[in-house]
């Protein structure tokens, strides 16, 4: 049975998501910030009466416009991608998955968009207060949008508020409140939107540099330097500390993924922090697991088990006990929850069948079945397991859990000295001459991209085998397309959208260039 | 409020909305028009900069609108969602692609440095304007002509090949090109789309030549537009359409549905005439007086009743919205492709902004648009596409 499984199909409708979700994130993260740091701006503006700030103000508002474009057509991919590649998905949690999407719509994506236009065209058609008003209605509006796809996202990783409706063969909400209040909504929202903010304040204070460098444009870079350093200061603080309560809530509702991103196999109390470490192949692995030691490694005594559990002496699972099993720990072994989330399954097909037969009795009891809060709890929690038979695969790819988060981790660290020292050396007023520091500054801005992308590619590869946890794996949840047509739509994205950026960075480029007017 | 409301209203509600959203949509097409006329209307490159900095201030509300429309569909008919997107793969994903090449081209048509050069972003204002609103027609003119498709929500247990809407063509959606009435509808968008987009300049652009030169391609546009609007709708008034049986939702064939619905429902028979008459007088009103600028009002309007009614037929008074020419019985109804009767409510309070979002759209525009654009704005303005 296992091999009629179209993996290919999966892999390309993995590859196209991946392809145009990260293109997405190269521009949303800017946008995000840089709305603020505009606003901040444009406060500045209006509160001193200064010219000056209303040239820096529409300097960076130029570059926004230009970045702000292209985020826009990269977005509308994703949203219909849904539906295009995952319509066993958009099926299977439409019911709770849609509302939030449809809701960024309605709140977020019209606030943004009429607001910018105000922005742009309205300098000396409205009022500077309903200017600076609509300057910052744009940053809120495009923070609202990242609210409300998080929330989906978050969704996707620890699924809530929600039971299974056996006749539809779906999922249905029970409390809207529960989907958006979510822990793991709350903590996601919180780090990607700051995550957002040290970007474009990098951005800001690389480009600034830049002048610096050049030996141009002294008072706008440096005021400049002054706003999105502080702005990023304060993130960089928030960044860490959401990033922690990111772990905290990874380590509760996808222990998997917490094991696979420290490299931790064997699990024990007071399990210490990897600050560094290169993971290499154990030679003694007689499993197909494919296992991995971490040598070289700096590690902080205890840290782990207190950043996931907040004690020092807290137990962390390792990859082994997740799929072995641990009785004395509570661990169910995998082998189990396939076992259950077969049963789950079968009984599924079975009550569909009796449907169409019209076998009332049968129907009933299995429709009672999955009312039933012992089996809800102990088998349809583990129906995504049901389509696995390895019990191995659902552990993840470790490199890539690994090395994206401790490359985050150790960036995020160095962005908070980096933005405290600009900071420091601008006061003494010293920036100009320390060259070092502003072209470590200008270095710096390819660094928070990549510091980004590794932040989702460890929530998203970091939950293989799953869509939705425990509920959905990424084979069930494609469409019924054959995989040439993905891949021939991933290529064409793959074209289209670098084509695209090569503009929009040469745009950038030159517009920086030519600064402000 | 709405926690009180039925599961059939509720659905009913939502199904009104989208038809609002989409009416909503070919309305706002005028962008998409006018960006395949900048050429036969601009002449300089000076006409042609004034045009796409007209149009360059709605875009947005345009795509925004498609955004919403779509995200409105998958909260309130997921399996909607589900079977179309999935199935007729080529239609949806050639419609994103003229999407996404219109949302940058704006921006960085006239920017230095753009490396494709401005010739190349008009040209993809010009794809999405023509490709952008003939397939969105013919999309939406299987709702009424059918597609092949299957649904079996227990193919969910099956391991391999889980998918539990099939589409059963290999063309994935092209075929539907291959329908009179699914191309009827597609040109009539086009030209509809095209006659408002004129309309528009004649509102918001003030430059004598450009008027003169869009006084007569209305002339061209319209003629074409009558033939293939009354095309499609003989077509959808003398058809048979897909029926649902109310007590035992079984579907079946009925001659000239929707020429029934229309009768059943009389505030859409009225929408549906009144439409059609107020697009027609928006062009003839606007050819007899020269320099009249307000037809985009009526031809609007009359668009948005038009469409609505369209979308009403489709979908109320026991028809089945998405029909399958597969399987009668697995065509999309509002009753049985919607959410669940919580999120339904959820959404309805969402939906309470709307209002509230249309209030402040006004309100902006009005803001920045009091007077028409002119080339002397275009020199002096701060943010040029
Ligand atoms: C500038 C970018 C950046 C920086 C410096 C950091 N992060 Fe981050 N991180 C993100 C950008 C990001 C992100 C792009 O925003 C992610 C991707 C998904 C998400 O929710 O946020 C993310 C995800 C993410 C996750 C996974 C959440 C999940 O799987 O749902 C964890 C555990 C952390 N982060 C933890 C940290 C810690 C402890 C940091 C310490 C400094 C840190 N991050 C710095
Ligand atoms: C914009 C930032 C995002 C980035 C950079 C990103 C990145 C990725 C990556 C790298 C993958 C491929 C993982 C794999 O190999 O399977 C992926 C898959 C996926 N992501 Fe995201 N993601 C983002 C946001 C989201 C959001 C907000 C959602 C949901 C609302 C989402 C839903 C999915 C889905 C459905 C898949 C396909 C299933 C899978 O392969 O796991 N992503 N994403
Ligand atoms: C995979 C899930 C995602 C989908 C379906 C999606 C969808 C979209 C769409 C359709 C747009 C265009 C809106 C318009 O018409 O103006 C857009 C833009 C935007 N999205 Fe996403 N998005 C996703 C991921 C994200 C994430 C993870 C964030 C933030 C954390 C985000 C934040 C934004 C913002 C701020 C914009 C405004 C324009 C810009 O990108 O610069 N999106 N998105």
């Amino acid at each position: 049975m296992l091999e009629n499984i179209d993996y290919s199909l999966v892999n390309w409708s993995r590859g196209q998501f991946a392809l145009t979700a990260m293109y997405h994130w190269i521009f949303v993260p800017l946008t995000l910030g840089l709305s603020f740091i505009i606003a901040l701006m444009e406060s500045l503006y209006v509160k001193t009466g200064q010219e000056q700030w209303k040239k820096i103000t529409k300097f960076w508002m130029t570059l926004f416009g230009i970045n702000f474009a292209i985020g826009v057509a990269t977005g509308i991919i994703l949203e219909f991608e849904f539906g295009t590649n995952w319509s066993n998905y958009s099926w299977f949690v439409g019911d709770i998955f849609g509302a939030p999407l449809a809701i960024e719509g309605i709140m977020a994506f019209f606030l943004e968009s009429t607001f910018i236009a105000v922005m742009f065209f309205g300098w000396n058609k409205v009022s500077k207060k309903f200017h600076l008003v609509s300057t910052w209605l744009v940053a809120f509006g495009a923070n609202l949008s990242a609210l409300w796809i998080l929330v989906a996202n978050a969704w996707m990783q620890s699924p809530v508020g929600m039971h299974f409706n056996p006749d539809t063969a779906r999922n249905e909400m029970l409390n809207f409140w529960d989907v958006l209040l979510s822990p793991v909504a709350i903590n996601k929202f919180l780090h990607t939107i700051t995550s957002g903010y040290v970007l474009a304040a990098l951005f800001v204070v690389g480009v600034s540099a830049w002048y610096l460098l050049k030996n141009r444009e002294h008072n706008l870079a440096k005021k400049s330097i002054l706003v999105a350093g502080v702005f990023g200061l304060i993130s960089s603080l928030m960044l860490i500390y959401t990033g922690d309560g990111s772990a905290k809530q990874v380590a509760v509702v996808q222990p998997m993924k917490l094991a696979a991103m420290e490299g931790l196999y064997e699990g024990k109390e007071g399990t210490g922090l990897m600050a560094f470490g290169i993971l290499s192949d154990l030679s003694e692995d007689t499993t197909t697991r494919n296992s991995k030691e971490v040598v070289l490694k700096i590690e902080i005594p205890k840290f782990l088990s207190f950043l996931a559990y907040g004690k020092f002496n807290a137990y962390v699972p390792g990859i082994n006990d997740l799929v072995d099993g641990n009785a004395d720990r509570g661990l169910l072994p995998v082998a189990e929850k396939i076992d259950r989330g077969r049963f789950a399954r079968e009984s599924l097909a079975q009550l569909k069948a009796a449907r169409d037969k019209g076998d009332t009795i049968t129907y009933n009891q299995l429709k009672a079945r999955f009312s039933d809060q012992h089996f809800r709890d102990n088998y349809f929690r583990y129906f995504g397991y049901g389509f696995l038979s390895d019990p191995n695969s659902v552990i993840p790819n470790v490199p890539i859990a690994f090395y994206s988060f401790h490359i985050m981790v150790a960036l995020g660290f160095f962005f908070l000295l980096l933005l405290a020292l600009v900071l420091f050396v601008l006061y003494k007023n010293k920036l100009e001459g320390n060259k070092l520091l502003l072209r470590v500054a200008l270095f710096s801005i390819p660094l928070a991209y990549i510091a980004s992308q590794c932040g989702w590619v460890l929530a998203e590869m970091g939950r293989q085998p799953w869509v939705i946890q425990d509920l959905m794996p990424t084979m069930a949840a494609i469409s019924h397309i054959n995989s040439t047509s993905v891949q021939i739509t991933f290529f064409l994205f793959a074209v289209l959208f670098t084509t695209l950026l090569i503009a929009e960075v040469s745009i950038m480029i030159r517009q920086i260039k030519t600064g402000p007017k | 409020m709405f926690g009180s409301l039925s599961l059939e209203i509720l659905q009913q509600y939502w199904w009104a909305i989208i038809s609002l959203l989409g009416a909503m949509l070919v309305f706002l097409l005028f962008v998409q028009g006018g960006q395949t006329l900048i050429y036969s209307l601009g002449k300089t490159e000076g006409e042609r900069t004034l045009l796409v900095n007209s149009l360059g201030r709605k875009w947005e509300f345009t795509f925004t609108t498609l955004v919403t429309f779509g995200g409105a569909f998958f909260a309130s008919f997921p399996l909607f969602y589900a079977t179309s997107f999935g199935g007729a793969y080529w239609v949806w994903m050639a419609i994103l692609f003229c999407f996404v090449i219109q949302a940058v081209s704006y921006e960085f048509r006239s920017k230095p440095a753009n490396v494709l050069g401005p010739r190349t972003f008009e040209t993809f204002l010009f794809i999405n304007g023509a490709v952008g609103t003939i397939l969105l027609g013919t999309a939406v003119g299987t709702f009424f002509t059918g597609s092949m498709f299957s649904v079996d929500f227990s193919n969910i247990t099956r391991i391999a090949d889980p998918a539990i809407s099939r589409w059963e063509t290999p063309y994935h959606g092209l075929e539907a090109a291959l329908n009179i009435q699914n191309i009827a509808l597609g040109l009539t968008v086009f030209f509809l789309a095209r006659i408002l987009g004129i309309l528009y300049f004649f509102n918001n652009v003030d430059h004598a030549d450009i008027m003169a030169r869009a006084r007569k391609s209305l002339i061209r546009n319209s003629i074409p537009f009558v033939v293939v609007f009354l095309v499609f709708v003989i077509m959808l008034l003398t058809r048979k359409g897909f029926a649902v049986d109310p007590h035992t939702a079984r579907v079946y064939f009925e001659n000239f549905k929707y020429a029934h619905n229309l009768a059943a429902m009389p505030l859409m028979a009225v929408f549906f005439l009144g439409g059609t008459l107020l697009v027609l007088t928006g062009i003839i009103v606007t050819l007899m007086k020269p320099l009249y600028s307000k037809g985009i009002w009526f031809t609007g309007t009359g668009t948005v009743l038009f469409v609505f009614s369209l979308f009403a037929i489709a979908g109320y008074n026991h028809t089945a919205y998405y029909p399958s020419t597969f399987d009668l019985q697995d065509s999309l109804t509002i009753a049985n492709s919607s959410s669940s009767k919580y999120t339904l409510t959820a959404m309805s309070y969402v939906s309470l902004l709307v209002p509230f979002v249309i209030a402040y759209i006004f309100y902006a525009w009005r803001s920045i648009n009091r007077e028409k654009i002119t080339p002397g704005e275009i020199e002096t303005g701060s943010h040029v596409y």
